[in-house]
């Protein structure tokens, strides 16, 4: 059977027949496009470096449909980020949104299945917000996930309301027995001035095969501000293409922050839309890859109305046989005078068998801008490590301090101490390891 | 403080519309026909015309085949759709694939060439006359199908340097045809190029032996003259070890409503230590101000450093053209070769251009340098698109690449699409890019110390575009600045 065909016998089964029911009407419309698109191969322009077909020629155990043991509290735990005991933990398995296991604890956060969101007093929101990131990701990918749209979430901050604890996201597959395909949904709605810090994970248990194909749609309303880290560090059997797409529609402010560190084949796209006059978004990453892993970061900016600012800084460091690919948009539409878009892309292969493809683009249409980008790739500067290694610091210890340098630009700009520390421990952790063996490390 | 006392460019803008209308008015200066009888085959493309073609120009049969096998291939091929461009799909069975003007065979000398062709040459101030032996540049001339003449031959034999048409050379110089011809081009390498390969009726071959260097630039001087043709020439260039010329390649048409196509092929081969200069100014007709009309520039381009240090360098002065799609590339395949790309594209109206490079590095210590500069105005959009590729064997390589954008007016648009692929852990590669518009500082500065706003603009976009203008040789960079100046004059002010 092919992909298409399984993925219509899975949509069958599924019953999306209710035309009264919204999140059935979505999902239909999501699953003609999927028919239509398919998974995007090496032609798409957007998946020329990034081939993901060959994930789909294995049978997965469709994340939804699967009834196994439920997770132990000792699988939970271990997959915990640091300050967790006071956080709203948000826990996904295998796709689903698992109350249970999960625990809101701040009485500004409103946390509800994205079913029951749909039928209640957030239907409008819904309605209006939800699936609007197919418009940025034209391909069958993005599709399949809202055509499955099954146990997600739908999360919302009230006007004027600031959480008290940040949100935590676990995205946990559990491929202890079989291989396993999981897609989680959320919707994030962040009103009038509020404010919310979001933090997510990935996990995955088990050593058989996990694709995680995730989407989460946040809305940003005016003078919010939004914090939204991704922290990626599964393991080489775990492959995703997660896409974050942020709206934002009144004049506000995000801070974005996508680190990968591990990881089989990873791809995620980041989509900031300025919907408003005098939005800033800051947008920044660091991919770590290494094994024969594969990190592909898209990103998009897309200025609408005029007088945003966006700042992009994304650095990537290619071990082993790793492949890294990096393509960050910015759009300027006509209307969009006075914008100011900063882009910047920075590589270093560390080994002969690393490639880099990056491809940094820009479309303007409005003549009052000041647009750029820059990027480069090559090596870690000899003067430094000569400047290191005169002051008697053994070369392999340069070597990791030059590099965590090179990180630290990316780091600083966690601005929860806790998990910036946590990042950088990861960090740490994997230079010294390669500092002391420059062995390949699995 | 009132701030309008700041700028005085802003609001000169509203009192002066007359520029731009001035500039509109600044018609296209070699829009003109000459009347002269031309020899055409019937429109279509089928195998007969092919045969036609090549029996017109007395080919051999290894040619025929050539070409027949390009056909095939072409047949089974889709017109390409990446590009950033949008035109109404092209009937390739109505265009007029040979068209020669009408005059003796194989003139013996220029003396015997149509008087009035050359009077069309000298309107271009292209001499075909040696009488300015002064300018020292050497004349292939080709209107619509076919070469009418080349200057300088004599000379230039002495040295041992071959430079002449294509169709000349097929007959003289087969061995070398045979062994270069399609070599850095295939015949099956994209579209537009299987397509020339098939039809192509002329072009420039220029042949620099061992150890010599042309003491002349040479030069190819093309014209798009008849009604319904498509013009497909096809020049070769190869420089044997330890040679050097410099190669200037002009263009101009008639101004037409319907719109002409054009796709041509050049390749350049460079051996050890060899150094090929391409330079073009391509001033097609652009078009009328509504976007009628108009050159379709759809130009393969290639060169490739086969041997040690070796270098080719392109630089382009793109202004004319409705649409232009072209990437000059280099293969860089000799360990030490250097690849170089100057770009000034501008467009106005409603043209379209899609341009950039290749930099495939291949060799060891290869580098390469891009500087691409585009200004667009009007209606127009312009897009850089490049590729940098590093393969795993091409240890220390080295790219620079500079993508800057210029937009005059609030309707166009500027694009940027570089492409960077690194194989190797060795490679040191950097891009960057800017959009922006002229500052009305800059302006404002300029006014301030009594410079016209019109001055001022011409002023800062020669500034803006110097870097690659003193790439060109001498006698080109005369004519590229007024190009350039014509093409923008008033856009902004």
């Amino acid at each position: 059977m092919n992909t298409k065909e399984y993925f219509k016998e899975q949509f069958e089964q599924s019953n999306v027949q209710d035309r009264n029911n919204l999140l059935d009407v979505v999902r239909r419309q999501a699953f003609d496009t999927f028919s239509k698109l398919g998974i995007p191969g090496a032609k798409h322009e957007e998946w020329k470096y990034t081939r993901i077909s060959g994930l789909f020629n294995k049978e997965y155990s469709f994340g939804v449909n699967l009834t196994q043991d439920p997770l132990t509290q000792a699988d939970i735990d271990a997959i915990r980020l640091p300050g967790h005991e006071s956080a709203n933990e948000l826990i996904f398995i295998n796709g689903r949104f698992s109350a249970q296991l999960s625990i809101v604890r701040s009485s500004q956060l409103i946390v509800l299945p994205l079913e029951e969101a749909a039928r209640g007093e957030y239907r409008q929101l819904v309605e209006k917000h939800l699936g609007h990131s197919s418009k940025y990701q034209k391909d069958g990918i993005n599709a399949l996930n809202t055509a499955f749209v099954q146990a997600g979430i739908f999360i919302c901050v009230e006007k004027g309301q600031v959480p008290d604890h940040p949100v935590f996201i676990y995205n946990v597959a559990d491929a202890k027995a079989v291989n396993v395909l999981s897609q989680p949904r959320t919707l994030v709605c962040i009103g009038e001035a509020a404010q919310v810090q979001i933090v997510e994970t990935f996990s995955t248990l088990g050593s058989q095969e996990s694709f995680t194909n995730q989407v989460m749609e946040i809305i940003v309303e005016k003078d919010a501000f939004v914090e939204y880290y991704k922290i990626q560090n599964d393991k080489a059997n775990a492959h995703q293409v997660s896409t974050t797409h942020i709206r934002q529609i009144g004049k506000s402010h995000t801070h974005a922050v996508t680190i990968s560190l591990n990881g089989g084949m990873v791809r995620n796209n980041l989509n900031v839309v300025l919907e408003a006059a005098h939005c800033e978004a800051h947008l920044y990453g660091l991919y770590f890859q290494q094994g024969s892993g594969h990190i592909d970061n898209h990103t998009v900016v897309d200025n609408v109305e005029p007088n945003c600012l966006s700042f992009e800084l994304y650095k990537g460091i290619m071990d082993d046989a790793s492949t890294g690919v990096f393509n960050g948009k910015i759009f300027v539409q006509p209307q969009a005078q006075k914008t100011n878009a900063y882009q910047s892309n920075k590589n270093v292969l560390l080994s002969r068998e690393a490639s880099v493809n990056t491809k940094p683009q820009l479309e303007i249409f409005a003549d009052d801008v000041k647009c750029s980008h820059g990027c480069t790739v090559g090596q870690l500067d000899e003067e430094g490590l000569f400047y290191l290694r005169s002051r008697g610091i053994p070369e392999k210890r340069a070597w990791s301090l030059l590099l965590q340098g090179f990180t630290m630009d990316i780091l600083e700009k966690i601005k929860s101490p806790a998990i910036r520390t946590y990042v950088d421990g990861l960090i740490a952790e994997r230079l010294e390891f390669r500092s002391h063996g420059q062995q390949e490390i699995d | 403080m009132n701030s309008d006392l700041y700028l005085p460019a802003a609001n000169d803008r509203n009192d002066e519309p007359g520029i731009i209308e001035r500039t509109v008015l600044n018609e296209y200066k070699y829009g003109f026909v000459t009347d002269i009888e031309a020899d055409e085959a019937p429109k279509g493309l089928d195998e007969n015309i092919i045969r036609f073609i090549s029996a017109k120009k007395n080919e051999p049969e290894w040619m025929l085949e050539w070409r027949l096998k390009a056909f095939r291939h072409w047949l089974k091929m889709e017109e390409p759709t990446w590009a950033n461009v949008s035109y109404t799909p092209i009937n390739y069975q109505d265009i007029i694939y040979y068209s020669a003007p009408k005059q003796k065979v194989n003139p013996a000398n220029l003396d015997e060439i149509d008087p009035e062709l050359r009077r069309t040459f000298e309107k271009l101030g292209i001499s075909l006359d040696e009488q300015k032996r002064l300018s020292g540049v050497a004349v292939d001339a080709v209107v619509d199908s076919v070469s009418i003449g080349t200057t300088f031959k004599k000379q230039l034999a002495e040295l041992g340097i071959i430079f002449c048409s294509m169709s000349e050379a097929i007959r003289e110089h087969p061995e070398l045809i045979k062994k270069h011809l399609g070599s850095v081009v295939p015949i099956t390498d994209n579209f537009f190029a299987a397509l020339n390969a098939a039809v192509f009726t002329d072009g420039s071959f220029c042949y620099i032996p061992k150890g010599v260097r042309s003491p002349m630039e040479l030069s190819t001087y093309f014209r798009i003259n008849a009604e319904n043709t498509g013009q497909f020439e096809r020049t070769l260039i190869v420089a044997e070890e330890g040679s050097y010329v410099s190669y200037l390649e002009g263009c101009t048409a008639p101004m037409r409503d319907e719109n002409q196509l054009h796709a041509a092929v050049v390749e350049l081969i460079t051996m050890d230590n060899a150094e090929i200069k391409y330079s073009t100014v391509q001033n097609w007709y652009p078009g009328d101000k509504e976007g009628v009309g108009g050159i379709y520039n759809f130009v393969t381009k290639r060169g490739i450093c086969k041997g040690v240090n070796s270098k080719i360098s392109w630089t382009q002065v793109e202004t004319g053209s409705s649409i232009t799609w072209k990437y000059p590339s280099v293969i860089l395949k000799g360990d030490n070769s250097v690849g170089e790309f100057y770009s000034v594209a501008v467009t106005n109206n409603y043209q379209q251009a899609d341009t950039g490079t290749k930099m495939m590095h291949l060799g060891k210590n290869t580098k390469s340098r891009i500087v691409s500069k585009g200004i667009s105005a009007g209606f127009s959009n312009n897009s850089y698109r490049g590729l940098v590729h590093v393969s795993k064997g091409a240890t220390n390589a080295r790219n620079f690449s500079q993508c800057d954008s210029l937009l005059l007016g609030d309707k166009c648009g500027a694009h940027t699409f570089p492409y960077i692929e690194v194989k190797n852990n060795t490679a040191m590669v950097e891009h960057e890019a800017t959009t922006s518009k002229i500052g009305e500082d800059q302006i404002f500065y300029c006014n301030q110390r009594g410079i016209d706003n019109e001055t001022a603009v011409a002023l800062i976009i020669n500034g803006f575009a110097k870097e690659v203008m003193n790439q060109l040789p001498m006698e080109f960079a005369v004519e590229a600045q007024k190009l350039l100046a014509i093409s923008l004059e008033g856009s902004v002010g």
